[in-house]
């Protein structure tokens, strides 16, 4: 979808959220929602650096790390994407504690999705990385850099822009993904939308807004990250002209 | 830390419900792919339907499942309808990842070469032959790996059921838990049993996949 039908989207998404607010039986549940949905976006940051930074690392683990630093990586990446969020979720929450480490709900939260997606991620950016032509390297090798400098002034600035747009889809998913905290007892938007739905039975007016605010909240996402797109593309056209 | 009798106890009882966890991943895909087939081939013979189908798709694969899950299970009694936990957590399974495999569907018919299209219309072939027997069997060999990774992907999710109370895996594993005060081992069971599922799947799908890759093109 292009931007501009994005854009469109989300401002419909919102004036619909608004005129629906102005309604007693929607207003009533609309500020719990919002207070429930702040938690989720803060989930959802969190998560996000957090899989950024093990995506990344993993990513460069696996290329370039000696033997047992590619086995670890591997470990990592194929236990978090071959099983599922929710299991990981209960695992850390639930049986973590029986070792002896105990963390709060939100830690655990933030914890097993960002490292759920940073598994998924740890794949993009692996691929974003061996797409960075041959010659950059050579050239690199040619000007006499070492190995760090190469990865860290030539190929990863160059590999960050093929990863914006895989990435957009798993923050997305990450998103989605924070509805599953509200099953480790943390208050975010599904866990208020539940909550109000068994203590008031008003089924259609609470789930439509909370899937209203999901899908502006996901559109925030997807329009940044084509912003994003845009800029940081945008100087790799100017440098490869001159 | 780890009791292996103890494990070795729950096992029968997991399996068990693993059976149930399979079952809604077959049926939910059955429905994915049947309503991701409708879905794609509706965008394609009436072309009005195709942007409120994308604002659907956008609609369905943007906001979070379980949300959808709960959505299905509490607002269906609100019409009278009343659906069993099961069925409301497999039509919404069905439902979401049918929005994922249209947009697979439309990508093999995509890559169907307009001269195809061209040549039925001079054979003067009914638009059902033309997709019965041309089109189709172009496109869906092509996307049999795409929809498998959906596939495993729908399996993935089966353990959001449990929030809906269905008998599956996941709540089978928070029962023994809340029952024993046990949760290292039905937990770890569970999370080992969807990992080998998995990698057992990808590597099938890797097989399919070379299969069609081998086959000549025609």
């Amino acid at each position: 979808m292009g931007i501009r039908t994005l854009i469109v989207m989300l401002v419909a998404s919102l004036l619909v959220i608004a005129v629906l607010a102005t309604l007693p039986a929607y207003s009533l549940f609309l500020p719990q929602l919002l207070e429930g949905a702040v938690l989720t976006a803060e989930i959802t940051l969190l998560g996000a650096l957090l899989a950024v930074v093990m995506g990344v690392l993993a990513a460069l683990g696996k290329l370039y790390g000696p033997p047992p630093v590619r086995w670890l990586a591997n470990i990592y990446i194929e236990i978090f994407r071959g099983t599922s969020a929710l299991v990981q979720l209960f695992w850390l929450f639930f049986v973590l504690p029986q070792f002896g480490v105990s963390l709060e709900a939100f830690t655990v939260a933030v914890l097993a999705l960002g490292l759920n997606i940073g598994a998924y991620g740890a794949e993009c950016a692996r691929g974003a990385i061996t797409s960075v032509a041959r010659g950059q390297w050579e050239a690199a090798t040619a000007l006499n850099m070492t190995r760090g400098q190469m990865l860290r002034r030539i190929i990863l600035p160059q590999a960050f822009i093929a990863m914006i747009p895989p990435w957009g889809n798993l923050f997305i998913e990450l998103l989605k993904s924070t509805a599953l905290v509200s099953l480790i007892t943390l208050s975010d938007l599904a866990f208020k939308a539940q909550q109000m739905n068994q203590t008031t039975m008003k089924t259609i007016p609470i789930f439509t807004l909370v899937l209203l605010i999901y899908l502006a909240m996901s559109l925030v996402i997807t329009i940044g990250m084509r912003f994003l797109e845009g800029r940081a593309s945008r100087g790799l056209a100017r440098g490869r002209t001159v | 830390m780890w009791d292996w009798s103890f494990a070795l106890e729950i096992l029968p009882v997991l399996a068990h419900a693993a059976i149930i966890s399979i079952e809604a991943t077959l049926i939910g895909f059955v429905l994915a792919a049947t309503l991701g087939l409708v879905l794609a081939l509706a965008r394609i013979a009436f072309p009005w339907t195709a942007w409120p189908i994308s604002v659907l798709v956008e609609l369905i694969r943007s906001t979070p499942l379980l949300i959808q899950i709960f959505f299905l299970y509490f607002v269906f009694p609100s019409f009278g309808v009343s659906l069993d936990a099961f069925t409301a957590g497999v039509l919404a399974l069905g439902i979401h990842y049918a929005a994922y495999c249209s947009e697979v569907y439309r990508s093999g018919f995509d890559n169907i070469h307009r001269g195809q299209w061209e040549a039925c219309t001079a054979l003067n072939l009914s638009s059902w032959t033309t997709f019965r027997d041309i089109i189709i069997p172009q496109a869906i060999p092509p996307i049999v790996p795409a929809l498998g990774n959906y596939l495993v992907a729908l399996f993935k999710e089966t353990p959001l059921l449990s929030a809906i109370a269905v008998l599956e895996l996941m709540q089978t594993a928070k029962i023994i838990g809340s029952e024993t005060f046990r949760y290292t081992e039905p937990i770890t069971l569970v999370g080992v049993f969807f990992l080998a599922m998995s990698l057992v799947s990808a590597s099938l799908i890797r097989a399919v996949e070379r299969m069609l890759n081998r086959r000549p093109a025609r």
